[in-house]
């Protein structure tokens, strides 16, 4: 069962730093482009010979901003995926990028290289308020640049959207759903904004000079999108994507489905039997290891039973589908009913959990209070 | 002619506001009378524990002896006894006195004399100590002598004109003051051959040696092998040790008499048969009356003391019973609560007292506490004439069996600058207080005198009053009895229930406000549930202010960057161990720092 595995792969490089991004990338480091991009090739290469047994199927460029690499740069991690994994048309191949960062060469250099998925960073249709964001685009670039896509053949395109940002309001966010449902794309995904401890929007959280929406509109504003999209033949099926029947996303269906994948490049997470791990967030010591696998290897974890249970749990529950009590037992070879029976039948008391025969699954509550539910199954 | 060892002895403290230079200044004592190398100096000698230090507050009195070879060419013993510097200490404080002929006074050089100070000079003058003043801090740059010294005779009415100018920091004519203490502070009197009578004044529990008794002998002499009686127990003890006070360390002699300050071990097991201000005597030949002024102390405060987790209810027993090893004023005795569990009602001379033990089981026992809101002891006169001395609210009888209640009262002595009056008279106002004077110091310093109902001084009354006025006020108090009052036991339910642990008793007219500002704490507190959770204050049956707790509307990430699920699981197991820290109150769960949260409201 395990013989399949998804690869990531991180780009940690940005134009800007999006005032509510803590993640692994940065906007001034563009002479290491060059040098990192060499040492992710050789983990590449090394992953290559460690993953010949197993069948990949899903591969995710991701960021950072992918796109931001300079041609040649983004054509050589290309050309490493090609020569060290057997790629196939059927794979999902996946890269994010920034509306801001595309042009026609570089879809033709990724739909040569069998790309046949692309994911679109786009977050608001107000100029106003991706200003605000600290984005680098507008939704001109958004819009000549989906439709550049469109033109080329790109026919899975995801769009990325972020609500209850500061200031938002109820009809810019349903400006942003209309126009989005207009453009058809396959895939949406609808976040709500997180503020990050360490990211821009963080620290003016903690001087008190951030307006966040309160949790009544967070969820009005959720309710709504799901409403609407659910509405225009989207599907939900995870709390913050939805999607065409059939263009669910593969890469992240794996990893709620608890199938194991491999992360390459800075800080990127892998699970592989059995075991988390993560690759250096230290850039300059990520280039000079120039890709050693063992020595950018950091907080191992093996995981225990126990743990394995409750992770197998809140991860399938973020599905809408939710969790096969049969799957549960089967792969785990144990009792679902004796180890959670109790708490289930709290949750579903509680109005959290819906059991429909063989499955658990978050109620419209639950959603909402989805991380009640999910501690209640960790150890 | 030569000086007997009698006349050669000075015994003194050391009187002054906290931060007033002390320690400071008794650490130059040392060093001048030459007993240390700088090296064996250890930063501030006196103040021996950290957290004393830390708040620059000196608990427990100790002593030290000394050699001064004066300017005439003899060479003085001087035992310098440490007086603890706050109104909580006060019986101690009045018996450190009690062992000394005089006392040097420190006042600041820029700030004048503060109230702590001033009871305590007139502790000292009841006890017909000599005073010496000094005015200290000269080298700063605020610093105003001359007016300093009109303050010390305007105020205490002794002369200062020659009052020495000092820097204890920088080292400054401290000289002076050692010549002071030798011309001014009159020798220890008393007969070496009259039956011993010597004054605990303080005493520390050692584990090997048991209670080392900090004694004065005022008659007689005591060594080794003697058999001693104390008289207020009338418990008898034979002596395994005798000694004096080199600093920092004990050194053993052959006796101590008439005159000596100094310390005695004897099997004694538990600072409780030493009390301080109790007079030892001989045995076999006692004298027919104690010293004057023996009372046994008895708390004025009392809280519940809880373990934060159950399971170190008995970490908690010991630690208490260690504490009390050392301070005969604290007291506990087990309680339970539904809402807290099992803990302990603890009894404290006052809020400082109350602090420190606090702050001595987290630190030095590594406790995580839960503590209820402080209560007085007041007075239940029932119907059928019982009169009950209540310090746990939730043990009031019923309203139905009650004819009356009284509080404990006190009278406070704020100085204060003229520019803040106004301020404090309404502070003193909205506590219930009943002016009785204000006399003018100085023309920009009055002291304000009222009494207060304590209860009414227990929470917050100090925050207040610094707030209030920058800090520039100063605070005294002491008990002065009983008065009857309109009280009431205000209750606060959680979901409606009752919770045990966040009940007190507060005047009538007070409860509504007070009421109020705990049900808007408690709903910052307590984290929104799935359900919607009433807050609410009542008296008896009837509901005085009421907050609402809205249901939780959203608690979900909405993101798992880049396949890091150890992040997602670090935060839902944190979230998973908050929970676990709380306290399950019908099906609502509260932390522990709402509890800790309604003592201070302001």
């Amino acid at each position: 069962m395990d013989k399949c595995v998804g690869l990531y792969i991180h780009i940690p490089f940005c134009k800007a730093k999006c005032y509510y991004c803590d993640f692994t990338s940065f906007d001034n480091q563009n002479e290491k482009m060059a040098p990192y991009v060499f040492a992710l090739c050789e983990e590449i290469k090394q992953y290559g010979e460690i993953l010949q047994d197993r069948q990949v199927d899903t591969i995710f460029i991701g960021g950072g901003t992918p796109t931001v690499l300079p041609l040649a740069l983004l054509e050589k991690i290309l050309k490493s995926l090609k020569e060290n994994f057997k790629i196939e048309s059927s794979f999902e191949f996946t890269v994010e990028s920034n509306p801001g960062t595309l042009n026609k060469e570089l879809l033709y250099l990724l739909k040569e290289y069998r790309v046949n998925r692309l994911s679109m960073g786009l977050q608001a249709t107000q100029n106003k308020i991706l200003k605000s964001l600290g984005r680098i685009h507008s939704l001109e670039d958004f819009y000549n640049n989906y439709h550049l896509a469109r033109q080329m053949g790109y026919q899975n395109i995801n769009v990325d959207l972020i609500f209850s940002l500061p200031d938002q309001t109820k009809k810019e966010w349903a400006d942003t759903l209309k126009y989005i449902i207009k453009s058809e794309p396959e895939h949406i995904s609808c976040y709500s904004l997180i503020i990050e401890e360490n990211s821009y929007f963080g620290r003016l959280k903690k001087e008190g000079k951030l307006k966040e929406a309160s949790d009544e509109l967070d969820r009005e504003l959720y309710h709504y999108a799901r409403k609407i999209l659910t509405e225009n033949k989207y599907h939900h099926y995870e709390i913050s994507n939805f999607s065409k029947k059939g263009f669910e996303s593969r890469h992240n269906m794996n990893c709620w489905k608890y199938k194991p994948y491999v992360g390459m490049g800075l800080g990127a997470h892998s699970f592989i039997n059995g075991q988390r791990y993560h690759n250096s967030y230290n850039l300059d010591k990520y280039i000079q290891s120039q890709g050693k696998i063992e020595s950018i290897k950091e907080e191992i974890e093996s995981i225990p039973l126990t743990m394995q249970y409750g992770e197998y749990i809140f991860l399938g529950l973020r599905l809408t589908e939710g969790i096969s009590i049969k799957d549960f037992e089967s792969q785990f070879n144990i009792s679902f009913h004796a180890l959670f029976g109790e708490k289930v039948k709290k949750l579903i008391e509680e109005g959290l959990l819906i059991k429909k025969q063989d499955r658990i699954q978050l109620s419209l509550k639950g959603l909402d209070l989805a991380n009640i539910v999910f501690a209640e199954f960790l150890p | 002619m030569v000086l007997s060892k009698q006349e050669r002895t000075r015994n003194f403290c050391i009187i002054a506001h906290i931060d007033h230079g002390k320690s400071t200044l008794a650490d130059r004592i040392i060093q001048k009378t030459g007993l240390l190398t700088e090296r064996e100096m250890q930063d501030q000698i006196l103040d021996n524990m950290d957290l004393e230090r830390e708040r620059g507050i000196t608990i427990k009195s100790q002593a030290v002896r000394l050699v001064y070879k004066a300017e005439d060419g003899e060479e003085y013993i001087f035992n310098l006894i440490d007086t603890p510097g706050h109104v909580d200490f006060n019986y101690e404080v009045s018996r450190s006195l009690a062992a000394c002929e005089g006392a040097v006074l420190v006042v600041d050089a820029a700030q004048g004399i503060e109230a702590q100070t001033l009871a305590n000079v007139y502790l000292a003058i009841e006890h017909n100590l000599e005073i010496v003043p000094v005015i200290n801090k000269i080298d700063l740059p605020s610093a105003n002598p001359e007016n300093a010294k009109r303050e010390i005779e305007d105020i205490i009415g002794i002369p200062a004109e020659d009052a020495p100018l000092i820097s204890a920091k920088m080292g400054i004519n401290i000289e002076a003051v050692l010549e002071k203490i030798v011309k001014e502070i009159p020798s220890p009197q008393g007969d070496e051959n009259a039956p011993l009578k010597a004054l605990i004044f303080d005493s520390v529990y050692d584990s090997y040696k048991g209670v080392i008794a900090f004694i004065r002998i005022k008659e007689g002499k005591i060594k080794k092998d003697m058999r001693i009686r104390m008289m207020s127990t009338g418990k008898e003890f034979e002596v395994n040790e005798v000694g004096v006070f080199g600093p920092g360390q004990f050194i053993v002699t052959n006796e101590l008499t008439a005159g000596d300050v100094g310390y005695i071990t004897a099997s004694i097991k538990n600072v409780k048969d030493s009390r301080v201000g109790d007079t030892i005597t001989d045995a076999d030949n006692p004298a027919s009356e104690p010293l004057p002024g023996y009372k046994k102390v008895n708390p004025m405060v009392y809280c519940g003391m809880y373990p934060a987790d159950g399971a170190k209810y008995e970490d908690l027993r010991e630690a208490l019973e260690k504490l009390q090893l050392n301070d005969a004023a604290l007291v506990f005795e087990p309680e339970n609560s539904v809402a807290l569990g099992f803990g302990f009602r603890c009894g404290f001379l006052g809020l400082l007292h109350m602090e420190i033990i606090q702050e001595r089981l987290e630190r030095e026992y590594n406790l995580d506490l839960v503590t209820t809101a402080p209560s007085v002891i007041y007075k239940v006169h029932k119907t059928n004439d019982e009169i009950i001395e209540l310090s746990n609210p939730t043990d009031l009888p019923d309203p139905s069996e009650i004819k009356y209640m009284e509080e404990p009262v006190v009278k406070a002595e704020i100085i204060v600058p003229t520019e803040y009056i106004g301020s404090v008279m309404e502070l003193c106002q909205e506590r219930r207080g009943e002016y009785i004077g204000m006399d003018y110091l100085e023309e920009t310093r009055a002291v304000l005198t009222y009494h207060l109902p304590l209860n009414e001084i227990i929470y917050d009354f100090f925050d207040a009053l610094k707030s209030r006025t920058r800090g520039y006020a100063s605070f005294d108090y002491e008990l002065i009895g009983y008065q009857e009052s309109d009280l009431v036991k205000l209750d606060i339910l959680v979901n409606r229930e009752v919770v045990d642990a966040l009940s007190f008793i507060v005047h009538k007219d007070k409860a509504y406000e007070r009421g109020r500002k705990i049900a808007e704490k408690l709903k910052q507190e307590i984290p929104r549930h799935l359900f919607e959770i009433p807050i609410q204050a009542a008296i008896g049956n009837k509901i005085i202010a009421r907050e609402t707790i809205s249901a939780l509307r959203k608690d979900v990430l909405a993101k798992c960057y880049g396949g890091d699920i150890t992040r997602k699981k670090k935060l839902l197991e944190k979230q998973k161990e908050g929970k676990k820290r709380m306290r399950q109150i019908g099906s609502v769960e509260v932390p522990q720092s709402a509890f800790m949260s309604v003592l201070k409201l302001e």
